[in-house]
């Protein structure tokens, strides 16, 4: 066999990695090498994986570019950090539902807002995986977790709506099934210069699944595949008519606004004198 | 034979996303929970099974059938 080619992304003497037997983390990390790969220009070198804390944050940990495996919630701060620093690396933010949009939620909605040239990647399985599976605020009512034992009554934040509202420049969905347009959505948020944000439906059988009847790995992902709706089939019917239960995936938004480290520069050159 | 198998067998968690989403249903798990390529007659090179194995274990690589240019 020939090598695949994003195996060099891979820290490969630290696989297999310790996520569980089917937990879709994997399946989102090799989209995120192979929207790299098709980067010109993007290298081990230049380009920064930076993480949260959470089953899902431990990604950096197996890829091979300088990353760092920060504080939980709080890898937007670091990653905006980085780029202030030094403008010209490619950061890539890894995060989960929790880590997003739970203690990280203010981090999140500032991020978009600034406008900063940062691609996250939202793991999205519904629960706090690596706690063992307290609800968090993108796990949806009437599904349980530990501290929800009767199903969560709490209303759910949409991070694509969410994002949107507060500013980012590229806001898509797609999930751990749909593996090629997931590749696509990642690679188009890296094109984008601005803050990029993608949800990555991922399953997590362990914490979330099990507690919820969801089946084995292969049905939880067999669910994606018949719920998600491709957004151009869904903008198509109208509001009453959608089904419940599905959602759609695909590009959700796109627009052109200056971006944080071209808006500094003007800081600096005043500051500077010049 | 349409495709070459490539298993890394160390990285296989018997998880069954690949046996379950194989269009050919000829992928198994061994006793110990370890992917094997059952039917290999059978397989069609689709990479359905490469694509969403979570642990890159499984590869498969087309080749030409014998005899054909
Ligand atoms: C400041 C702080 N509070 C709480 C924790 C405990 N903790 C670790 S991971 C986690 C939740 C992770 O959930 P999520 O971000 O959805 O990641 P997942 O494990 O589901 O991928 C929590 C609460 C922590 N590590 N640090
Ligand atoms: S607990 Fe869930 S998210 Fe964490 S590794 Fe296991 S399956 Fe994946
Ligand atoms: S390549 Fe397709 S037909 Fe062959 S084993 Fe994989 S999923 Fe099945
Ligand atoms: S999908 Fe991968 S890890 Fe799961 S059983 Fe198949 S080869 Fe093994
Ligand atoms: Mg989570």
């Amino acid at each position: 066999m020939i090598e695949r080619s994003y195996e060099k992304y891979f820290r490969r003497n630290r696989l297999p990695h310790l996520w569980c037997p089917g937990c879709g983390n994997g399946i989102a990390m090799k989209a995120i090498v192979q929207a790299i790969e098709g980067k010109d220009g993007w290298t081990q070198d230049n380009t920064i994986i930076v993480s949260g804390i959470g089953c899902s944050s431990r990604a950096s940990g197996y890829m091979d570019f300088d990353t760092l495996h920060t504080a939980h919630g709080r890898a937007i701060p670091f990653a905006t950090g980085i780029k202030l620093a030094r403008p010209e690396l490619n950061v890539v933010v890894i995060t989960g539902d929790g880590d997003c949009t739970a203690i990280g939620g203010g981090h999140f909605i500032h991020g978009c807002r600034r406008n900063i040239d940062l691609t996250v990647v939202l793991f999205n399985n519904n629960i706090y995986g690596m706690t063992g599976g307290q609800a968090s605020p993108m796990t949806p009512i009437g599904k349980r977790a530990t501290t929800a034992p009767y199903g969560s009554v709490d209303r759910v934040f949409d991070a694509c709506n969410l994002a949107q509202a507060a500013g980012a420049t590229y806001v898509a969905r797609s999930t751990a099934f749909h593996v090629q347009h997931l590749v696509k959505m990642i690679r188009e948020g890296l094109d984008n210069k601005g803050f990029s944000f993608i949800e990555a439906l991922v399953q997590c059988p362990t914490a979330y699944g099990r507690r919820n009847k969801l089946g084995d790995p292969a049905e939880m992902m067999a669910w994606m595949r018949d719920n998600a709706m491709m957004k151009a089939a869904w903008d198509k019917l109208p509001e009453e008519k959608r089904p419940e239960g599905k959602f759609p995936i695909g590009l959700f938004y796109q627009s052109e606004a200056i971006d944080y480290d071209t808006a500094y520069d003007h800081v600096i050159d005043i500051a500077g004198g010049r | 034979m349409k495709a070459e198998f490539t298993i890394k067998s160390e990285r296989c968690k018997g998880c069954g996303i690949c046996v379950a989403f194989c269009p050919k249903q000829i992928l198994a798990l061994d006793p110990l929970g370890k992917i094997y390529v059952a039917d290999q007659e059978k397989c069609i090179g689709c990479g359905q099974c490469e694509l969403r194995c979570p642990d890159y274990a499984i590869f498969v690589d087309r080749v030409k059938e014998a005899g054909a240019k």
